[in-house]
């Protein structure tokens, strides 16, 4: 039996490769995927904002938290999606994988963006500086660095096939930045706080805390996704209006 | 109500953040739909100028 169903789980797997099977699929996917994510973050908002209680040492600033934790989530999950996208392109050269690291690339920086700066906005009246050269911190900057380094590869490319085996490479020697990420609050002990939600011994987060935290970061990864088939959609366009000049750049040099 | 705005005196820090964390995934979204709109109307714009002949060159696995 197992024979069977892992040939059609690939042959599935191939449909979706398919740039116009893509198109189709996910055309059919956008408007549930819009609706079940801004749903998500309306809920969100309320818990986070109205249904949750004021933590007993950092008052109503704990609420900053259920912006800047899914924020820094995303952040890492986009890296990691384009690491991993970036790989399956340099090794499998499936058609899409490139398209879906660069769209994944501007997503995961804005997400990045608004964790540094909403880490800013926290640390100020909780640690007493915008700022502060912490090992967490500081990698998560180099991260957003990689993003736009990524993204300025891209631009500087003319050739799509080219660009996208540059930005692949750097995309997956960036990656090893992401365990850094992960466990720089465990192996340099400094400011910002250790993990209190994935953690081996469970979750120390307080419920009432983590309800609002799960809704916003559920909502955010919906939205993150629902935004990379949108991008994805828009750069398999820009790949046909490519091919559709050269067409008739060279019809032209016919006549 | 005035006490759900005052934030227990961290107003200006809260609200900064939830404002950011609107108009930051907003302004991606505004952009990415325009710039997929962009690209569709180049896509109609060149296979209508083209006809039929590129349109089929250029699209071998779009035939219907």
């Amino acid at each position: 039996m197992s024979p069977m169903t892992s040939l059609s789980a690939s042959q599935r797997l191939q449909a979706f490769a398919n740039p116009a099977r893509f198109m189709a699929l996910s055309a059919r996917l956008l408007a549930p995927l819009w609706v079940v994510s801004l749903g998500l973050l309306c809920v969100g908002l309320y818990y986070a904002l109205v249904a949750s209680p004021p933590d007993y040492q950092q008052g109503e600033t704990v609420r900053i938290m259920y912006v800047h934790v899914p924020s820094a989530w995303l952040a890492m999950f986009g890296y990691s999606l384009m690491a991993a996208a970036s790989a399956v392109a340099l090794i499998f050269r499936h058609p899409l994988a490139d398209l879906c690291a660069k769209s994944a690339a501007p997503i995961g920086a804005a997400f990045t963006f608004l964790a540094l700066v909403t880490g800013a906005l926290w640390g100020k009246p909780m640690w007493g500086a915008w700022w502060v050269w912490d090992a967490r911190l500081t990698s998560v900057l180099i991260l957003f660095f990689l993003y736009l380094g990524y993204m300025a590869l891209w631009a500087a490319i003319e050739e799509p096939a080219r660009a996208a085996r540059a930005a692949a490479v750097l995309a997956l020697v960036g990656a090893i930045n992401v365990p850094i990420i992960r466990y720089s609050v465990v192996w340099w002990n400094t400011l910002h706080q250790p993990a209190s939600v994935f953690r081996m011994d469970g979750p120390t987060i307080a419920p009432e805390m983590l309800l609002p935290l799960a809704l916003m970061a559920l909502g955010f990864t919906f939205f993150f996704v629902t935004l990379l088939l949108v991008r994805m959609r828009a750069e398999i366009l820009r790949h046909r209006v490519r091919t559709l000049r050269l067409a008739r750049a060279a019809a032209s040099a016919e006549d | 109500m005035e006490e759900f705005f005052h934030m227990g005196g961290y107003a200006a820090y809260v609200w900064t953040v939830y404002a950011l964390g609107v108009v930051v995934p907003l302004a991606l979204a505004v952009h990415s739909i325009a710039d997929y709109g962009r690209q569709a109307r180049l896509v109609e714009a060149l296979e209508s100028e083209a006809g039929g002949r590129i349109r089929r060159a250029a699209r071998p696995e779009q035939d219907r």
